[in-house]
Parts: C-alpha cells; structure tokens; sequence
C-alpha cells in the first residue's frame, strides 16, 4: 500500500518533471527560432585594427547562435576591400572609409553596401620601452620622419638634443587601412610615404619588432597599444593644450588629434537580406559598446550606435563620408544627415 | 590447326592495323603529355611578355633597370628594380655561402668516407628536409633562427635577409648534397684506385681526383642551388621582410623580388594598374635571370664533362 502511494507519488512528480521538461524544450525551441535555429557562415575579412573587435563579436553571437560560423580574415582594409568588392565577402572590417575607386569596383559588380561606424581609434606613436629621451612628439616631427624625402636616419635628426642613434621606424603595410590614414594625416596625402620602414599587416609583429629593438620608432591601432603597455612606450602628440597620449578619454573627447579616427563595418545588401546576416550585424552593433570596450578600443556614444543601427535597419547604401574628412569629424551631424537621404 | 591458319593469316592484315591504331593512339597521347609542359612554358612567357610589355609602355625600360627607388606603391612613385634585386642577391650569397661548401662537404662525406650504415640515415634525411614545405621553413626563420640571431646581434631587425639567407640555405642544400653525391659516385672506381695505388690518402684522392672529374656535375649543381635560391618566395616573404633598399647588411630588412610579387598579389593593388603591371615585369626580369642560370648551368655541365669509357 504504502509502496504503491510512493510509486503513484513518483509517477506524479515524474509528470511534473514531464511538463518541465516540455516547457523547458518549449522555451528552446522558441529560443532557437529567435536565433539559434538560423544557420548558416558569414564571411568577414579586411584590416587587422577592426580583428579584435570582429573576432570578440563573432566569438560572443556565436556562442548564442551556435548554428551560425562567422568567419574573420585579415587581409588589411584594402585587401578585404578588393574580396568584398566582387562579393567573395559578406563583412568587410575597415579602419578607414571606402575609397571612390572601390565604391565603383562595387557598382561594377553589382554590389550594395551599408556602411556602420563601430568604435574610434587612435592611431597610436610608439618606442621602445628602453627609450628615454622622447616624451613627445609634434606633428611636424612625425611629418619630417615619414614624408616620402625624409632624410631622418638618426634620433638627433628629429629634434636637437636626442641621441646621435639609428631610428628603426615600423609601421603597417601599403594594404592597411592605418596606414592610408596616418599618411593622410600625418603626410597630407595618402600612401605619401618614404619606403624604407618595416612593414607587417600583422600588427603584432610591429608589436614585436618595436619591443625588441631599442631604436625602434612606428604606429599601430590603439587596442594593439593598449593590450602590450607593459611592453611598450607611448608617444604623447604635442597639440595646442599641451602634450596628449591616446586613451580611451582622449579619443572619445576628440583632443586625441589628428590621429583619432572612426572604425567601420561594411555589409553588402545581398549579405543583408539573408537573415543570419541580419541578426549578426544587429547583435554587432547593439553589443559593440562593451565588446569594443573589452578589446581596447574606445565605444561610439550610444545616440551613434543607435544612428548606426538605424541606417542598418533602413538599409541606408553608400558612404556618408565620401569626400569629407573623418579627421575629427561629429559622427552625429554626418550620420543623421546622411540618414534623411536614406531610402 | 590446318583450319586455324588460314583463318589467322586472313585475319593477320587486320589485327596489324588495329596493333597501329592502338600503338598510334598511344603514342599520341604521350606526345599530348609531353607537349603539356612545353605549351605551358610557352603561354606563361607569352602572359609575361605581353604584360612586361604594357608596363614598359609607361615606365622606360632604363627606368626600370637602373633605378635605385623601388615605391610603385606609395607616393611618389618609383620604378627602379635595382633594390629588389640588391635583396634577392643578398639572400641569394648568403645562402650560397652556407650551401654549397656545406653541401659539397656532405656529398663527398657520403660518398668517401661514410660507412653504409651512416649513409643509410643521413641520405633519407636529407631527402625529409627538401620535402618541407617552405612555409615552415619561413616560420621557422621568423620565430626560431631571428630571435637566435638577435641574441648575438642586438641590433637585428625583426626581418632580416641572413635569417632568411640561412633558412633558403638549408632548403638547397639536399639538392646541393644529392647532385654532387650522383656525379661524385659516377666518377669511375679505376680512377680512386691508381690514385690509392700512388699513395695518396683519402683526401687527396677526394680534392685532386674525384671532385676534378665530376667539377661540371658539381659545379651545375650549385648553378641550379642558386637557381632554385633566387625563386625562392614563399620563406623569404616571411622572414626577409617588405622593406626594398639597397643594403648589404644581412641584418636589415630586405625585399625579394619574389616577395615582391607576392605583396602584390595578395594585397589591394586594383588589377591593370601600373602598380600591378610591375609584377609581371618584376616576373619577366625573375624568368630572364633564372633561364640564364639554367642555361649556364647546361653548358657548364657540357664543357667541363669529363668522360669516361
């Protein structure tokens, strides 16, 4: 009697547990079609300055969205332009703005794309930690190291009173979009540059080689900076208020300059339509402010992520900075002008 | 047996025809086969030639040669090949340097002076180490022969040509130790013999005798090291760096021709630029210089041959 009450008891509990069971598979089947029932791979590939924070995004969604690949390459900005520009890609990660001559490559070929603001960027000076003689630097010293005639080849070359050493420079290769900007900026036009520096696409190797060697001087994207401090020495920019070092504050409030810079995704209108795409690219831009955070870089203000988010949703195609500078510009102004343009 | 003859030698004429047809065919095909390697050769000539040809269209030819600035990719523009070259022959004499005594030294070990029982390791070793793919040999450089060079010398850069050198080295130098090892073991028994006879010593017999005899195998083989050492890409585009100067300091950062090309290839450079035109006449000058090799090489083989019969 007692027995057959405990097994009758256990039945019940074991219909309860059931109905959990059932309501928990429930709960996860509607959970998977909210997300995880999408599959499919999504292709991301351009500069290494944008990786860090494409490889964070598609770890995290992926993790929610485990029937989904994204996959991330570094081919440099340019590098990935030229897949995405014949549609090989659906994401191209880029640290500077699409340039006219691709915009028509991609018409060419039939390719629409939505450009989104992700983070900002400082384009970060560096030596070797050992070096103890430069606490700053002007613009118009970076512009005599870098200009295409430069003659510099040693410190003392740069500013009387430095030591009469060899200057080693490292800076990322002709496919980057780093270093298309720091020629703009630094330079005044673009790929104006003297040749004999070492070069890498893969910003750790310029982590390494300025690490390594005592003489070293070059520039690399912020995050690469912030994640080897210990390993490295930043140099402040001289500006009118005084010397100023890239940090999350200085760029975020524009007084990091002229080296602060937007960083952007690019996404093909055909990629968009397929809903794996469309789910990855809101996640991206509704969790880049922590993600961005996370990785080193400096987060846009949320009234921009929410701009940008609004140009994704209404599927807003071409560039919003074609011909203007994106040196310290208000990310604002241009995005919500360009939005009443929209579709 | 009586009814079977007539039936076969009717039967003969025909059989023959098919016998031709078949042996035709065959031989067709292997013609096909063979033919396959000339066509190519001849097509990427003619791609090379048309494309070098445009190129030369906008940048003269004494531009292109005597030039001391390598920049078609930044601003201003330069057109001079002469750096890429600088870097090549600096990988190029360094691993020569290292190649081919070391590679001569391991072929006449083997063929002199190892006992069977050496021979029969270091020969299928020697063989592993040329089946490495160079890839391997370009990260081994970067993170293992680099980091050791900058222990010795602080002031390496982190490309650097004598990394690169050393890794090109050891990649030519089974071919180096195999061609030798084969002309040095052609040098006829009779030979070794009277001179052993004489009263020379081992390594008189080696140094006065059987390398003299085989000097156009040997020497065709370090032709054909150095060859092989100039196309070399994908080890040097790692290690050596994407720097083009006119240096010869091992420990800087050089560019190759070939890494050259691989830069340019792999990067954003739009198709049908200049930019990307001189690729193919960096190629054309690559395919001039190393035919030239090749050609020295087979002369030197046919003009120092020593036969004996």
């Amino acid at each position: 009697m007692i027995g057959n009450m405990a097994s009758r008891l256990d039945e019940k509990v074991g219909y309860v547990g059931a109905a959990a069971v059932v309501i928990c598979l429930a709960c996860g089947s509607q959970n998977a079609e909210n997300g995880s029932g999408l599959s499919g791979t999504i292709h991301a590939d351009g500069s290494s300055t944008v990786f860090p924070i494409a490889e964070a995004v598609a770890e995290e969604f992926q993790g929610e969205h485990p029937g989904i690949r994204v996959t991330v390459g570094i081919s440099g900005t340019g590098g990935g332009f030229k897949k995405f520009t014949v549609g090989e890609t659906d994401i191209n990660n880029a640290s500077r703005t699409i340039k006219s001559s691709e915009i028509a490559l991609a018409t060419e070929n039939g390719i629409d794309f939505i450009e989104l603001p992700v983070a900002f960027d400082g384009i970060s000076i560096l030596v070797n930690s050992k070096n103890d003689f430069v606490d700053s630097m002007t613009v118009a010293e970076l512009k005599k190291i870098w200009h295409p005639e430069s003659t510099v080849k040693k410190w003392s070359d740069v500013r009387r009173g430095w030591p009469n050493k060899r200057i080693n420079l490292y800076g990322p290769g002709t496919d980057s979009g780093t270093f298309d900007y720091f020629t703009k900026a630094i330079n005044g036009e673009e790929r104006a540059c003297r040749a004999d520096f070492t070069a890498s696409e893969d910003d750790n190797v310029l982590v390494q080689g300025i690490a390594g060697d005592e003489n070293a001087m070059g520039y690399i994207g912020y995050a690469y900076y912030a994640e080897n401090k210990s390993i490295l020495k930043v140099v402040p920019i001289e500006t009118e208020a005084g010397p100023v070092a890239p940090s999350v504050e200085t760029i975020n409030n524009g007084t990091y300059q002229p080296l602060s810079r937007p960083i952007f995704i690019y996404v093909t209108t055909k990629a968009a339509e397929r809903p794996e795409v469309d789910v990855f690219v809101k996640y991206y831009i509704e969790n880049a402010g922590a993600l961005v955070t996370e990785v080193g870089y400096v987060p846009l203000p949320e009234e921009v992520y929410q701009l940008v988010l609004g140009r994704f949703e209404n599927r807003t195609t071409g560039s919003a900075f074609l011909g203007k500078k994106t040196v310290g510009v208000d990310l604002v102004d241009i995005l919500s002008s360009s939005q009443q343009l929209g579709p | 047996m009586t009814n079977g003859s007539p039936e076969n030698t009717a039967g003969l004429p025909l059989n023959k025809t098919r016998f031709q047809w078949k042996e035709e065919t065959i031989r067709g095909a292997l013609f096909l086969c063979a033919i396959l390697s000339v066509a190519t050769t001849l097509s990427i000539m003619a791609v090379l030639a048309t494309e070098a040809f445009t190129f030369f269209e906008n940048v003269s030819l004494s531009e292109f040669l005597l030039g001391k600035k390598w920049t078609p990719l930044l601003v201003p523009r330069s057109f001079g090949v002469l750096p890429l070259i600088c870097g090549t022959l600096l990988i190029v004499a360094g691993a020569a340097l290292i190649a081919l005594p070391v590679g001569l030294a391991t072929a006449i070990y083997l063929g002199e002076y190892a006992p069977g029982r050496i021979r029969s390791i270091v020969k299928p070793v020697l063989e592993v180490l040329a089946g490495i793919p160079t890839v391997v040999y370009g990260y081994f450089a970067l993170t293992f022969i680099t980091p050791l060079l900058r222990s010795v010398f602080p002031s390496t850069q982190i490309f650097n040509a004598a990394s690169a050198s050393i890794v090109v080295s050891i990649m030519v130098l089974p071919m180096v130790a195999s061609l030798c090892d084969d002309s040095l073991r052609a040098v006829p028994l009779p030979l070794r013999q009277g001179a052993y006879a004489l009263g020379a010593t081992s390594f008189e017999v080696t140094t006065r005798v059987v390398v003299p005899a085989s000097l156009s195998g040997v020497i065709a083989s370090f032709v054909l090291a150095l060859s092989r050492a100039i196309g070399e890409t994908m080890a040097v585009a790692l290690a050596a760096g994407a720097t083009p100067r006119m240096t010869l300091n091992p420990l800087e950062s050089i560019q190759t021709m070939t890494a050259y090309i691989v830069q340019v290839s792999l990067g954003d450079t739009p198709a049908g630029s200049v930019e990307y035109q001189t690729i193919f006449a960096v190629a054309a000058l690559l395919f001039v210089i190393t035919l030239m090799m090749n050609v020295i090489a087979h002369h030197v083989l046919r003009r120092f041959r020593e036969v004996y019969e």
